[in-house]
């Protein structure tokens, strides 16, 4: 088979398999009486009416700002950190024990603390957010900047790079293949501390609909509520590695090249 | 002048020290090209790095135009062996050129005309928009020429720099860099493991011997300029000459060596 012919095949598969599965369920689904698993078109209409686009605004909007908010802090916070951390290894051997045990500590254990000092508003989620976000960026951006080639440190040095270019338009650049890792990594975290945060404390956000709904019994909604969940870390997903691919085509022609 | 003072360096301390360069003394002329030739492992990556301020030596000295070098002189630009390594893969060809000048005090039109000229030299004009990794092993090293030019250093320094590019490529690049010599008027450090290059390049070779180095010799070049891959090398001058190094450096090599 040629090289096309086969990733025509792969593409085909990659749609073709969730719309067998979603056919299955709707078939094995019809007419179900179970109250915990309504038709899938129960659902799907459900999910019509509630989040097109009725709920919008008051659920999907705010939850996915808590979301972006957090995470973007985290990446500030934890990149900036990790090109200081990188750079002086005393700096990351003294830190790396607080940062190992920060990073240990389940997130949502920190949730009961987080209500008491910050509050149940929007920044206790964005904050518990960010804290978890924070540790696969910061891990991966000290990693980075440590493996940066030897070769590149001495060719900055001896063409006296300023030490602000060289930590950001070296390291920095240089880093970034981890970097973008460690914020993979933590955009599926703040997904599920979002969800989390908002169930144990909110009046509004789609973890509190899901929530919500199961306890007044409406389990269409809270189907809804599971699968535009599903959707968005789906979404979110492509989205950022489609950025990725764009602001690392250096790294991947690189590693092609190396290869061939 | 450059001026390498009695240089030592020594890996570890104590009993398990490792001595990679005995002592070294020798000089390098204003707008001199001097070849610096010896055995594997010699130690001749560790005595360019010493000369660039890159590394400290353990004993001795590198003094350039009077003055100590303690770390990487603005006068001074290095070429490395590993091109793929030392270019920067995010940047194209024109800003790695550029990028050494940013920190340098020329104004922007002086920067512009100083990186075309040197993307010119090299002969990369119509790659400026490429990255390193688009290129071939020989015109990335090329660019990291290029980049060395448009530093305007006053010494290059230069660290096998064609050992890993094809023989067809390396002639050329041989050629090139005899070119941009002339043009640029720069004083030249090449260090290379190939006879054949030393006595084709240098108007004088340092013939280093294995570890713990030492300066074996120091020969003259006669050869006449412009030197060309086939009319030089046909010379029984470059004969005799290349003969004479390679029985130089054969006959320090330790017996184990083979």
């Amino acid at each position: 088979m040629t090289v096309a012919g086969r990733r025509w095949v792969g593409g085909g598969l990659e749609i073709a398999v969730p719309i067998l599965v979603l056919g299955a369920w709707g078939v094995l689904s019809a007419g179900s009486q179970t109250y915990y698993f309504p038709p899938l078109t129960d659902i799907l209409s459900t999910f019509a009416d509630t989040w097109l686009f009725e709920r919008v605004t008051s659920d999907a909007l705010p939850s996915l700002a808590r979301m972006g908010a957090g995470f973007l802090i985290a990446v500030v916070v934890a990149v900036s950190l990790g090109l200081l951390l990188g750079l002086s290894p005393r700096a990351k051997r003294a830190a790396s024990p607080i940062v190992e045990f920060a990073r240990a500590i389940p997130p949502p254990a920190l949730l009961p603390f987080a209500i008491l000092v910050i509050g149940v508003g929007n920044s206790m989620k964005v904050a518990i957010i960010a804290f978890v976000c924070l540790w696969p960026i910061l891990l991966n951006t000290i990693d980075g900047v440590l493996g940066v080639d030897p070769t590149l440190r001495d060719t900055s040095r001896v063409y006296g790079i300023s030490p602000r270019d060289r930590v950001l338009k070296v390291m920095f650049p240089a880093a970034a293949p981890q970097i973008f890792a460690g914020m993979r990594t933590s955009l599926s975290l703040a997904l599920i501390l979002m969800v989390i945060s908002e169930m144990v404390a909110s009046t509004n956000g789609i973890g509190y609909f899901v929530l919500q709904s199961q306890r007044s019994f409406d389990i269409p909604e809270m189907w809804s509520g599971i699968l535009l969940l599903g959707i968005l870390g789906y979404a979110l997903n492509g989205i950022f590695v489609l950025i990725e691919r764009r602001a690392l085509r250096w790294h991947r022609g690189a590693r092609a090249s190396e290869v061939s | 002048m450059l001026k390498v003072g009695h240089l030592g360096k020594s890996y570890g301390d104590g009993e398990d020290a490792v001595q990679a360069v005995g002592d070294l003394d020798f000089e390098v002329a204003e707008k001199e090209f001097v070849c610096i030739v010896g055995p594997s492992g010699c130690g001749k990556t560790t005595l360019l790095k010493c000369m660039s301020g890159l590394l400290a030596p353990s004993r001795g000295e590198v003094v350039l135009d009077g003055e100590r070098v303690e770390g990487p002189p603005e006068k001074m630009a290095l070429v490395f062996q590993e091109y793929s390594r030392s270019l920067f893969p995010w940047m194209s060809v024109e800003e790695n050129v550029a990028f050494p000048l940013r920190n340098r005090d020329v104004s922007g039109d002086e920067a512009d005309r100083l990186v075309e000229d040197a993307i010119e030299s090299v002969g990369l004009a119509d790659a400026n928009d490429r990255y390193p990794w688009e290129l071939s092993g020989g015109m990335q090293q090329r660019v990291a020429i290029a980049r060395a030019l448009a530093y305007q250093p006053e010494i290059l320094l230069m660290d096998e720099p064609f050992a890993s590019v094809d023989a067809q490529t390396r002639a050329d690049l041989e050629d090139l860099i005899l070119d941009v010599r002339n043009k640029y008027g720069v004083t030249i450090v090449f260090v290379t493991h190939d006879i054949d290059e030393s006595v084709y390049l240098g108007d004088r070779i340092v013939v280093l011997t294995p570890s713990p180095t030492e300066v074996q010799e120091v020969l003259d070049v006669d050869l006449p300029r412009p030197r060309d891959q086939v009319e030089t090398k046909e010379l029984p001058e470059f004969a005799h000459l290349r003969a004479h190094v390679y029985r130089s450096i054969k006959r320090k090599q330790p017996a184990e060596a083979g």
